[in-house]
C-alpha cells in the first residue's frame, strides 16, 4: 500500500540575524492510508513545526514532504493551498472558527472553496453528525469551547479529507468535554476512512492511536507502533 | 463565476461585525469628495454662466479703452460700420456728501445714454439706472450710501457739481464686489463731467467706448474681418464678447482649479485616514485570512474578499461625498459672492458627479491597497503559531505608490494645466507630508528616548501609549497636523500683511497721498496744510508722458519684433515722470551717475529703476526717445537705481534731471502726515471743498480696505481648510476609533488585575493630551516657518508672531482631540471587563 504521507530527511532551521536554531532535525517517516498517528514531545521538541511542514503551511529548510503523492515541497503556496482544500482537514487548539460567521456557514467555507454545489444540506448533515443541529446559526462567541471544537471537527471532514491534521484538539477543553471530543473525532475518522495525525501532550489520547511518534530537541526520538492497520 | 460569487458572499459575510467601523474608515473620504464635486459644479455652472452671459458683463458687443482720448476717426470709422457707440470716461476723485461733510476716494464713471447695451446698471429704485443720464442725476455705490448714510434724493458733489443721488447701485454689468471695494463708483452723466472741472492736467482719465454691432451681423465674423484690423492700427485695447469670454473664463478656471487643489489636499488627508484605519483594519483580519489559508483559499481569493469590502465601503463613502458635495453647492455662490459679477443660479452637474464618484473610488482604492497587498504575505502558519511573521519583502508596495504619485500627479495637471506647476505641487505635498511624518517619528522616537521614569502610572501609560504597537501617532501628527498649519498660516499671513502696512506708517512715513494736484494749488495746498499742523512730507512735480524709441527703435517696430528684447508692458504703458537734482532715501545709486541738473546746451541724461533697464534692453549712455505730450526729447541713461517699493512715498521708475520738464504741463502729489483720525476728516474735508479735483488716499482708508478684501479672501481659504480640519477630525475619531480596539485588552487587563475607572480614564486623558499636544504643535511649528519664509523671501518684512492669536488654536484643537478620545474611550471604561474579553473572542 503506497504511504499518504512520506517525510524524507526533514530539517526546519530558522535564521535569527546570525545566528541560526535547528527546529527539526532530519526527520523521516511515513504514513499509511486509514491510520492515525500521534506525534509527541515537549513543549519545543518542533512538534507543530512537523505538523505545519506535513500539511503544506510552511517549507523545510532541507529534505522533502510527499503529501497524497505530491511532493509539497515543489509546489507554490497557491498550489499548496489547492492541495489542503481537495486532501487535508483541520483541528486546532482554538479552534480557529471565523468569528463573523455562523456555524453553519463556517462548515460550508470548505465546500464552497472546492466549488461543491448543494453543501448546505452536507453542512447541516455534519452538525447534526457533531450534535449541533440546534446551533446552526449562532456565531462562534455564542458557542462554549466544546461546541466551537465540534463545529471545527464538522467544518474538518467537510471535505472528506484524506488525512487530517489535528493540533492539540482537547487542550483548551475540559476533561469530559475533551473525552466527547474524542469519541467523535476517532468516530467520524472511522467512518470516514481519513488518516489521522495528531499532536498531543495527552499521553491517554496519544495511546489511542494506532502509532506514536515521539520527538525531542528536534529529532525523531521513538517511532512506536501500537497496532497493526488490517 | 460561481468563485466569482463566492467572494462576494465571503465578503458580506466577513464584514458583519465591522460594517461600522468600515463606514467610519470611508466617512474620511467624504468631505473631500464633497468639496471637489461642490468645487467642480460649482466651475462648470460658472463656465456655463460666464458662456450665456458675457455680453451682459462687457454690457456692448466691443469694449475700445484708452488711457488717452479715443480719435474721433476711430469713432467715424465705427460708425461707418453700422456700431451704435456710447462713450465712458472714469478716474478716481473724492466725492463730498454735504448731509454730513462725508469724503471718500472714489470711481466717477461718467456714461453716456445707452450704455449698457446689453444687461444693465442693477439700482434701487429700479428705474433710476434708466433716466439719471437725462436728468442729470447720479447713481451712488450700495456700499458708499451705507457708509455716509445716504439715501436717493440727497445730493453729492464731485469737483464743483452738485448731483442729486437717483438711486443707490448694487450691481453694475461685469463688476464684481471685491473690485468695487478701494473706489466703488459714482455714475454721473457723461456730458456733465466738463462742469465738475475734475478733467485736469495729470488726471488719469480712462477713457472707453462701447459699440453695439449692427442687427443681423454674424457677430465674430463682423469683429475678426470688419473691426479687429483697424482697431489694432490704434493705441487702444479692445475686447470683444469672445474675448471676455476667454479672459472671464480663464480667470475663474484659475480660482477653480485653486479651490480643486484644496479640496484634494483634504481627500487625500482623508486617505491617508482610509490607508491607516485599513491598515489596522487587515491586521485584525489576519488570523482570519490564515484559517481561510489554511482551508485552502488562494492568496488572490483572500485579496478579493477584502477588496470587494474596500471598493463597496469606497464607493458607499463616494455616494455619501457626492450627495453632500451636491447640496453643498448651493452654498458656493453666496461664499463667493463677493468675486462674482453676476449672480449664479446652480444647477446639478452629473459630469462632476461622476468625476467625484470615479475619484472616490479611485483614492480608496489605491490608498487601501498598500495595506490590502500585507494580506498576500499571510502564511496559514498563523493558524498554528499566531507570532509567525513573513519576512519576505513585497515589492508590489512599491509600484502602489508609484500608481498614487502618477495619480497625484496627474490630477494635479489636469487642474493647473502646467506641467512644473503640477510637479511643483506634486512634489510639495510629499515633502509636506514627509517632514510632518519625521516629526512624528521624531517625536515617538524622542517619547522612547527621554521617557520619565520618574513621573506617575497614567503618565507613563499615557505616554507609552504614543510608541506601543499599532499607535496611531504618526497618522495623528500628519492629519491634525497639516490641518492645524493650514489654519495657522492663514493667520499668520493675514497679520503679517496687515503689520507690514501698520508698520510703513510707523514714526515719520508718510501716512496720506494727495494727488491730482495742479501747479496753480500748491502753494495755496501747502499753506493748508501747514495752517492744519501737518508736515509737508514731499511735495512731487509729475509729468505724464510715452516711449517713443529706444536706441532709435520706434515703439511699434519694438512691439512686433522680439528680437529686440523688450518688454511689452514698457512699451505700452504711459509713463508718470518727476525731476530732481538728486537721489531720495528710498534710492540707492546701483550704477552710473546721477544727474541731477540739465542746461540749455547740454544732452539730458536720465536715472531708470533697474529692473525698467532690464525689461527695456538698455545699459548706461543708450538713447531713449520719450513722448511728452507731443514734443519729442531725446535723453540718454545716465544712472540706474534699486528702488525701495515698500515704502509709503512717491517712487519713480524715470526721474528726470531739473531744467528739463519745468514747463511741461504737469501735476503735483504731495505727502503728509497726520496723528490722529479726527485731524485726517477735518483736513480732507477743508481740501476735497477748496480743491475738489484733488483725490486723497489715506493709509486708514488703505488699512480697511485691506483688512476688507483680506478677511473676504481668507473667509473663502477658511471654508477651503474647513473641509482639510473637518476631515482631519474625522480621521481622528476613526483612528482614535480603531486604536480603542488596540487599547481595549490592555483596559481589560488593567481593570482586570485592579486598575480603577478613574485610572484608565486618566491613561486616555493623558494619551489624548499628548496626541492633540504633539500634532498640533507639530502643526503651529510648520505654520510658523512657513510664515516665516513668506514674511522673509516675499513680503520681505519682520516676521513678528502674535502668538496671543496662535494659543487657542492650540488650546481648541488639542481639547478637541482629548473629547473625542475620551468619548470613545467612555465604552471601555464603562464596560464589565468579561463583557469585553467575550466580544474580543
Amino acid at each position: 500500500m503506497s504511504s499518504i504521507l512520506l517525510v524524507n530527511h526533514l530539517s526546519k532551521i530558522y535564521q535569527t540575524g546570525p545566528k541560526s536554531f535547528t527546529v527539526l532535525d532530519d526527520i523521516s517517516f511515513e504514513i499509511e492510508p486509514g491510520s492515525s498517528c500521534a506525534i509527541v514531545g515537549p513543549s519545543g521538541s518542533g512538534k507543530t513545526t512537523l505538523l505545519g511542514l506535513c500539511a503544506g503551511l510552511d517549507t523545510a529548510s532541507s529534505g522533502n514532504v510527499i503529501l497524497d503523492g505530491q511532493a509539497i515541497d515543489s509546489l507554490n503556496e497557491d498550489e499548496r493551498a489547492s492541495v489542503r482544500n481537495h486532501s487535508v482537514g483541520f483541528i486546532f487548539q482554538s479552534f480557529n472558527l471565523l468569528p463573523t460567521l455562523t456555524a453553519l456557514e463556517n462548515v460550508m467555507v470548505p465546500l464552497e472553496l472546492l466549488g461543491r454545489k448543494n453543501i448546505k444540506q452536507t453542512a447541516k448533515d455534519l452538525l447534526e453528525k457533531v450534535g449541533l443541529g440546534d446551533r446552526m446559526n449562532h456565531y462562534a462567541t455564542q458557542l462554549s469551547g466544546g461546541e466551537q471544537q465540534r463545529v471545527s471537527i464538522a467544518r474538518a471532514f467537510a471535505n472528506n479529507p484524506k488525512i487530517l491534521f489535528a493540533d492539540e484538539p482537547t487542550g483548551n477543553l475540559d476533561e469530559e468535554t475533551g473525552a466527547t471530543i474524542e469519541k467523535l473525532l476517532f468516530d467520524l475518522n472511522a467512518e470516514q476512512g481519513t488518516t489521522l495525525v495528531l499532536v498531543t501532550h495527552d499521553n491517554e489520547l496519544a495511546q489511542k492511536t494506532d502509532r506514536i511518534i515521539k520527538l525531542k530537541g528536534g529529532k525523531l526520538h521513538e517511532d512506536t507502533q501500537l497496532k497493526t492497520i488490517a | 463565476m460561481q468563485q466569482f460569487f463566492w467572494l462576494f458572499k465571503m465578503a458580506w459575510r466577513d464584514s458583519r461585525r465591522n460594517r461600522s467601523r468600515l463606514l467610519l474608515f470611508m466617512s474620511s473620504i467624504v468631505l473631500g469628495i464633497a468639496a471637489l464635486v461642490a468645487i467642480n459644479s460649482f466651475g462648470e455652472n460658472l463656465t456655463n454662466e460666464i458662456n450665456n452671459e458675457a455680453r451682459n458683463l462687457l454690457g456692448a458687443d466691443v469694449e475700445i479703452e484708452s488711457r488717452s482720448p479715443i480719435s474721433d476717426t476711430l469713432k467715424q470709422f465705427l460708425e461707418k460700420k453700422g456700431l451704435e457707440l456710447s462713450e465712458e470716461k472714469s478716474f478716481a476723485s473724492m466725492v463730498f456728501f454735504p448731509k454730513n461733510d462725508g469724503t471718500r476716494l472714489i470711481n466717477v464713471r461718467a456714461v453716456e445714454e445707452g450704455y449698457p447695451f446689453y444687461g444693465e446698471i442693477e439700482t434701487t429704485p429700479i428705474d433710476a439706472a434708466k433716466t439719471f443720464v437725462r436728468n442729470t442725476e447720479a447713481v451712488v455705490d450700495k456700499s458708499l450710501m451705507l457708509q455716509f448714510d445716504a439715501q436717493a434724493g440727497d445730493s453729492v458733489r464731485l469737483g464743483t457739481s452738485t448731483f442729486k443721488i437717483a438711486a443707490e447701485v448694487t450691481k453694475t454689468p461685469g463688476q464684481s464686489a471685491i473690485s468695487t471695494t478701494v473706489a466703488p463708483p459714482v455714475f454721473i452723466p457723461l456730458n456733465e463731467l466738463e462742469k465738475t472741472g475734475l478733467m485736469k492736467t495729470g488726471s488719469r482719465i480712462n477713457y472707453k467706448l462701447y459699440g453695439k454691432f449692427p442687427e443681423g451681423v454674424d457677430n465674430k465674423k463682423f469683429f475678426d474681418e470688419e473691426l479687429k484690423p483697424t482697431l489694432e492700427k490704434y493705441e487702444v485695447r479692445f475686447d470683444d464678447v469672445e474675448e471676455r469670454k476667454q479672459e472671464l473664463g480663464d480667470a475663474y478656471s484659475d480660482l477653480t482649479g485653486f479651490l480643486n487643489l484644496t479640496a484634494f489636499i483634504a481627500l487625500l488627508l482623508g486617505c491617508l485616514g482610509v490607508a491607516s484605519s485599513v491598515q489596522v483594519y487587515i491586521k485584525s483580519k489576519v488570523q482570519t485570512v490564515a484559517i481561510l489559508r489554511c482551508m485552502g483559499a488562494s492568496s488572490y481569493q483572500t485579496i478579493w474578499i477584502y477588496l470587494i469590502q474596500i471598493v463597496f465601503m469606497g464607493l458607499v463613502g463616494s455616494v455619501l461625498g457626492v450627495a453632500l458635495g451636491v447640496s453643498l453647492q448651493y452654498l458656493l455662490p453666496q461664499v463667493f459672492a463677493d468675486f462674482l459679477p453676476f449672480q449664479l443660479e446652480m444647477s446639478i452637474s452629473f459630469i462632476s458627479i461622476i468625476e467625484g464618484l470615479a475619484l472616490g473610488l479611485i483614492t480608496a482604492l489605491l490608498f487601501a491597497l498598500i495595506p490590502l497587498l500585507s494580506i498576500r504575505m499571510v502564511s496559514p502558519l498563523k493558524v498554528l503559531r499566531s507570532s509567525y511573521e513573513t519576512d519576505r519583502p513585497d515589492r508590489w508596495r512599491y509600484l502602489v505608490y508609484l500608481l498614487i504619485l502618477l495619480f497625484i500627479g496627474t490630477f494635479t495637471y489636469l487642474q493647473l494645466e502646467d506641467l512644473q506647476d503640477a510637479v511643483i505641487f506634486t512634489l510639495g505635498i510629499f515633502v509636506s507630508l514627509g517632514i510632518l511624518a519625521a516629526i512624528g517619528k521624531l517625536i515617538i522616537w524622542a517619547v522612547k528616548r527621554f521617557f520619565p521614569s520618574n513621573s506617575a502610572f497614567t503618565v507613563r501609560q499615557g505616554l507609552s501609549n504614543l510608541y506601543r504597537p499599532n499607535n496611531q501617532t504618526l497618522l495623528l501628527v500628519i492629519t491634525i497636523g497639516l490641518g492645524t498649519a493650514l489654519i495657522t498660516t492663514l493667520l499668520l499671513t493675514q497679520d503679517l500683511l496687515l503689520n507690514k502696512v501698520k508698520l510703513s506708517s510707523s514714526e515719520n512715513q508718510p501716512n496720506m497721498v494727495l494727488f491730482d494736484i495742479q501747479s496753480d494749488q500748491v502753494d495755496e495746498l501747502i499753506d493748508i496744510t501747514k495752517k492744519d499742523s501737518l508736515p509737508v512730507i514731499q511735495e512731487v512735480p509729475i509729468v505724464t508722458m510715452r516711449l517713443a524709441s529706444i536706441k532709435g527703435v520706434n515703439t511699434n517696430t519694438l512691439k512686433e519684433d522680439t528680437s529686440y528684447h523688450v518688454r511689452d508692458w514698457v512699451v505700452n504703458r504711459e509713463y508718470r515722470v518727476t525731476y530732481r537734482a538728486e537721489l531720495i532715501d528710498s534710492e540707492e545709486l546701483l550704477k552710473g551717475e546721477f544727474t541731477g541738473k540739465t542746461t540749455n546746451q547740454d544732452s539730458i541724461f536720465i536715472s531708470l529703476d533697474d529692473g525698467l533697464a532690464e525689461d527695456m534692453n538698455v545699459e548706461l549712455g543708450d538713447k531713449i526717445t520719450w513722448n511728452v505730450q507731443g514734443a519729442m526729447i531725446p535723453t540718454y541713461v545716465s544712472s540706474l537705481r534699486k528702488i525701495d517699493w515698500q515704502r509709503v512715498q512717491t517712487n519713480f521708475l524715470v526721474v528726470f534731471p531739473t531744467g528739463v520738464l519745468e514747463e511741461a504741463p504737469k501735476f503735483h502729489v504731495l505727502l503728509t502726515k497726520y496723528d490722529d483720525v479726527e485731524q485726517s476728516v477735518a483736513y480732507q474735508q477743508k481740501v476735497v471743498k477748496n480743491y475738489p479735483n484733488i483725490s486723497i488716499i489715506d493709509l486708514d482708508l488703505i488699512l480697511k480696505t485691506l483688512d476688507e478684501v483680506l478677511s473676504k479672501i481668507s473667509f473663502v481659504i477658511q471654508f477651503m481648510a474647513f473641509f482639510s480640519i473637518i476631515t482631519g477630525i474625522i480621521v481622528l475619531i476613526s483612528s482614535v476609533n480603531i486604536s480603542k480596539y488596540q487599547r481595549m485588552k490592555e483596559a481589560v487587563l488593567l481593570r482586570t488585575i485592579g486598575a480603577s475607572k478613574k485610572q484608565i480614564f486618566r491613561i486616555s486623558l493623558m494619551e489624548y493630551f499628548f496626541l492633540g499636544s504633539i500634532s498640533t504643535l507639530t502643526g503651529i511649528f510648520i505654520s510658523i516657518a512657513a510664515a516665516w519664509l513668506l514674511a522673509y523671501f516675499s513680503f520681505e518684512t519682520v516676521f513678528a508672531p502674535n502668538f496671543w492669536s496662535i494659543i487657542p488654536i492650540y488650546l481648541f484643537i488639542t481639547a478637541l482631540t482629548v473629547v473625542i478620545g475620551l468619548l470613545n474611550s467612555r465604552s471601555v471604561v464603562g464596560k464589565p471587563p468579561m463583557v469585553i474579553l467575550r466580544q474580543e473572542v
